[in-house]
């Protein structure tokens, strides 16, 4: 059985009777009899390192790593330099506790200063807050900091992210906020529908952006309806479009969020990632979860502390506005780590790639047969309909996976949403276009 | 210490991308009007900038980390070698279901091992972070009183010493939070606690070991009080560490748990996350656990340590966590009760909690000052002020993972400090000393929030 | 600590200043501020907003606390001093200079206190 406890059973017994105790029972006393465990626990007896270790490779094993990914639909396979790791991977940042004691963790709150800094950046909004848990749950969030008592539905654009919907609707369960959903039209919000749907009960629109199908949506003209129905417009945004697309302070946000995964982070089977939240600096007191701030100390010395506290649930209670307490800390320090060294060069190189390999990619696929679904400039994301349907989805994808390549991700219908990233290098989009050739070829013939 | 953006020079930067291979595409929607002031910077700058910064830090490898109600273990190595594999972090989460049975394994196993510790017969391991399962257990309470025809339940028991994400989830939720006074040892108080259930109660929410680090004896008669009103009872798993292996929260009478991977299942803690919250519950509630509480299904690498953690310890290591911790919990309180008023006297269980108010009357020391006091000992400061019950309040937390001699040592630090608090108040209220900074000035942080880098700009 | 003679008091540590025209400025007491410690930020209410007598209109946070401030008087907001939302420190160094809100309309009115019986209060909390 492996232990992490330094103490050896001689030890615990005299501290046992240093502290008073006849026996590790008498320590218990408090739990009544009938609640304590009789038997053994009835979970495999305990293992050295080398197994356990031997046992997770064994089961990282039976996972297949694709070598070409052609699928984001939310998590996206870009390159991370070695920097990165090395730097998220220092012992100190990942055990240490949450900054509360600023005298000892000026490095993790400079990070996360630094961190605020480049969110704002991106996204040209004023203030950002130090992460929350993901991307759905940061659009969730916004919904909160937007409500009052009189405006209490929310509106979504039909174009986002089904998942980030779904969980804006269990929060919503919660708050009691309503939820309606503005249909698409072309793949694209429908304008006309969004004015109607503005009225005087709406407190927030959100809009993704580029949208769940890749389409870069009319973000600003989308603002100003939201606003002249004076309600909150909010952009969930991928951060790798902001490298080169309006940011959400230009067309008017007032709150905009994304999933920071792009930045640094791993696939992973879907976590840890990195929610973002930037605001106005009219919404700042809204903004949930921690928030990093410069001060100093006695002497004049700069230093950097958690401020703001007091909207936050150790404070506020019930009355809080989140009841967030961890973050994504460590990911806030990826995704720092991963911008400080791209650079502002290199960041808009790897969004340019993104989108020349994707529309490389598109018009590879256009040409192997497969048609694109929707009109409208895409950023690094499109969708495609086989001409075969939906059966052909599954032919295309296998034939695909076959040769080691994740395919795009089926969105039913005979949809295919497509994705690709600076990682992909032409010879690799070429094969996976030969292969849907002849997948569609084939079944042309057939 | 310089911040990022002063580093470096124009120009700078890292040879990361090839040239683009296919041809250029260049975006015809509207463009943002600048590029966004990142850094430019070379490789070793970046690398000596975070080495600098790790360097003003603080985590479980550089010392004795008392910090109540958190539980800093020490975080296995072993750990982080299998999160790194790349059969984990190289996997979509959206691939076909055959390519992706060994991330299902770890999600099978990791939850049918907190089952048989909780006690409980289902587990989703969704949630990010401890508050995060808190607000799923809450949704699950509630979803289950809508699908009982029973809406009128809206209000949530929390006792006065819970944890503020208590209450704020429970608000989150939508429920109306009644708070109930604890009795004169820092538990439930059962007259109010009878006084407060009704047909409006949807749960009651409780840490066992409560808050002030005692186990409520009165446990089955807490949950059954709450159970004959009609209401469900959700236990915070915060401080699970105590009773791991030992007792479990599904034999107490607790219909829905959250854990916390980060604290009980030695996941390191990151500076503030990631953490995992699993969420507990019996069977009759399993269909009514919430299914997107976040884009995909928890945060899986952290479920990747703890499960190496557990496969390590196994059937005879996890009742070892909670016996050793409540060891070196008593063994420190007892040495301590020496020069410290402790809030309440009574065995304790993984943490205790002092009160300095006499300490403060008598010196003007408080117990900032003390804790800011063991930082120039190379200790981080225990948990201050909390719970809200117990003034001028230490909470100490030794956790399992530390050897006889650094609790003797930090016992003795503590001793000293209650002493030099006699003699020499004014250093204290000083400490520390000898960091790169001293006490910052909150106040002014947030009066004038200075929240993002300037770049020379007023 | 002082408690000027011309207000009146609650119990919830407000103070009320009628202001002859039917019309009441709201504030918080010397005591209050002292407890609460360095103001860092308020919240408050809007212009047109009613407030309820016994009921909490504005809050008031320092760094590490939040208290409610409870309002004296059901009446309607007709100012809301904004100077207080960018100085918040004004609360410490003059609070009873430092009115929140101006009220008018006022229809029902907690139990008010002279300085006089506050002052017992006061003490015997300290």
């Amino acid at each position: 059985m492996g232990s992490f406890i330094p103490n050896t059973k001689a030890e615990q017994e005299e501290m046992l009777k240093a502290a008073g105790f006849e026996s590790f029972d008498e320590l218990f006393a408090d739990i009544p009899e009938d609640m304590r465990l009789k038997t053994p626990l009835d979970i495999p007896g305990g293992m050295s390192e080398m197994e356990a270790a031997g046992k997770m490779e064994e089961m990282a094993g039976k996972n297949k790593v694709f070598r070409t990914i052609l699928r984001g639909a939310g998590a996206y396979d870009h390159y991370i330099p070695s920097i990165v790791k090395s730097i998220t991977g220092k012992e100190t940042f990942v055990t240490a506790y949450t900054p509360y004691q600023a005298e000892i963790s000026q490095g993790i709150l400079q990070s996360i200063f630094e961190y605020q800094t480049m969110m704002c950046e991106l996204t040209g909004m004023d203030v950002s807050d130090a992460s929350v848990y993901d991307g759905a749950t940061a659009a969730a969030e916004a919904l909160t900091m937007c409500r009052d008592r009189k405006r209490t539905v929310a509106l979504v654009s039909a174009t986002t992210d089904p998942k980030i919907i779904e969980v804006m609707k269990e929060y919503c369960f919660g708050s009691g906020c309503e939820i309606r959903v503005v249909p698409e039209k072309f793949g694209q919000t429908d304008k006309d529908k969004l004015r109607e749907m503005l009225t005087d009960d709406v407190a927030s629109f959100l809009v993704q952006q580029p949208n769940y199908y890749g389409l870069i949506e009319d973000a600003e003209s989308l603002g100003e309806m939201v606003h002249e129905a004076k309600a909150k417009y909010i952009m969930s945004c991928n951060p790798v479009s902001l490298a080169i697309l309006k940011t959400p302070g230009e067309c008017g946000a007032d709150v905009a969020v994304g999933e920071g995964q792009s930045l640094g982070m791993p696939l992973a089977y879907g976590g840890p990632y990195l929610g973002f939240m930037t605001a106005t600096q009219k919404m700042m007191r809204q903004l949930p979860g921690r928030i990093i701030g410069e001060t100093t100390d006695h002497d004049g010395r700069k230093a950097y502390v958690l401020t703001l506290q007091a909207r936050e649930q150790h404070i506020r209670r019930e009355k809080a506005s989140s009841n967030i307490c961890s973050n994504q800390a460590l990911c806030a320090m990826t995704a720092a780590a991963y911008l400080s060294a791209v650079g502002a060069d290199g960041f808009r190189k790897v969004a340019e790639q993104c989108v020349s390999k994707a529309h490389y990619l598109r018009d590879g696929l256009d040409e192997a047969g497969m048609m694109p679904t929707f009109g409208g400039e895409f950023f690094h994301e499109f969708v495609m309909t086989c001409p075969g349907g939906q059966k052909q989805v599954d032919t295309v994808l296998k034939a695909l996976e076959e040769q080691d390549i994740l395919g795009g991700l089926p969105l039913g219908s005979g949809r295919i949403l497509w994705c690709a990233t600076e990682k992909n290098t032409r010879a690799e989009l070429d094969k996976a276009i030969g292969i849907v050739k002849e997948v569609l070829e084939g079944g042309a013939s057939r | 210490m310089k911040l990022i953006f002063e580093r470096g020079a124009e120009g700078r930067g890292l040879s990361l991308l090839p040239e683009n291979d296919v041809p250029a595409y260049e975006i015809q929607s509207p463009k943002r009007a600048a590029a966004p002031r990142l850094p430019q910077v070379s490789e070793t700058e970046l690398s000596r900038h975070y080495t600098e910064l790790e360097k003003q830090c603080f985590g479980v490898n550089d010392g004795f980390y008392p910090l109540g109600s958190c539980t800093m273990k020490y975080n296995p190595k072993v750990d982080e070698d299998a999160a790194a594999l790349k059969g984990f972090t190289g996997i979509h989460p959206l691939q076909p279901e055959d390519t992706v049975q060994g991330c299902r394994e770890v999600t099978d196993t990791l939850e049918r091992y907190l089952c048989e510790i909780t006690g409980m017969d289902a587990i989703t391991l969704q949630p990010a972070a401890g508050a995060h399962g808190e607000f799923t257990g809450l949704l699950t309470i509630k979803a289950y009183h809508h699908a009982k025809n029973d809406p009128g339940r809206t209000k949530i028991i929390v006792p006065d010493s819970a944890h503020g994400t208590n209450p704020a989830s429970a608000a989150m939720a939508g429920f109306q939070v009644v708070s109930i006074d604890s009795d004169e040892n820092g538990c439930v108080d059962l007259d109010a606690l009878r006084a407060a259930v009704g047909e409006d109660t949807a749960g009651l929410m409780l840490t066992n070991p409560n808050t002030v680090g005692l186990f409520d004896p009165n446990i089955a008669e807490i949950t059954g009080i709450v159970h004959q009103a009609g209401g469900l009872c959700y236990y915070d798993g915060a401080n699970l560490n105590a009773i791991a292996g030992v007792a479990r929260p599904g034999d107490m009478g607790f219909d829905v748990v959250h854990l916390n991977l980060h604290k009980s299942f030695a996941a390191p803690h990151g500076g503030g996350g990631p953490g995992a919250g699993p969420v507990g519950c019996k069977e009759f509630l399993k269909e009514y656990l919430p299914k997107h509480m976040k884009a995909f299904y928890g945060n899986f690498l952290v479920a990747v340590k703890s499960l190496t953690y557990l496969l390590m310890l196994g059937r005879e290591g996890v009742p070892e966590i909670g016996k050793n911790a409540v060891l070196n919990a008593n063994y420190m309180k007892k040495k301590l009760s020496a020069a410290y008023d402790m809030a309440y006297d009574h065995t304790c269980m993984h943490e205790f909690v002092m009160t300095l108010s006499k300490l403060k009357k008598e010196t003007g020391v408080s117990a900032l000052d003390v804790a800011k006091g063991m930082i120039d000992h190379g200790i981080h400061p225990p948990t201050m002020y909390f719970p809200l019950i117990v003034d001028e309040a230490l909470m100490i937390e030794p956790t399992e993972t530390e050897p006889r001699e650094v609790l003797d040592h930090a016992c003795e630090v503590l001793l000293e400090l209650a002493k030099k608090a006699e003699t020499d108040p004014e250093y204290l209220h000083g400490a520390p000393h000898d960091r790169p900074i001293g006490r910052p000035d909150e106040v002014a942080a947030a009066r004038k929030p200075v929240l993002r880098y300037s770049f020379g700009e007023k | 600590m002082t408690f000027p003679e011309e207000l009146k008091y609650t119990a919830s540590h407000e103070w009320v200043k009628m202001t002859g025209d039917g019309e009441a400025l709201i504030g918080i007491t010397d005591f209050a501020q002292d407890a609460l410690g360095d103001i860092v930020f308020i919240n408050l209410p809007e212009e047109g907003d009613e407030v309820t007598a016994g009921e909490a209109f504005a809050d008031v946070e320092s760094v590490k606390a939040v208290s409610d401030v409870f309002s004296p008087v059901t009446a309607k907001v007709v100012e809301v001093n904004t100077e207080l939302q960018d100085a918040p420190e004004k609360i410490n160094e003059d609070p009873y200079g430092s009115w929140m809100i101006r009220v008018t309309d006022i229809t029902d009115t907690e139990e008010f206190l002279t300085a006089a019986q506050y002052q017992e209060i006061a003490k015997e909390e300290e």
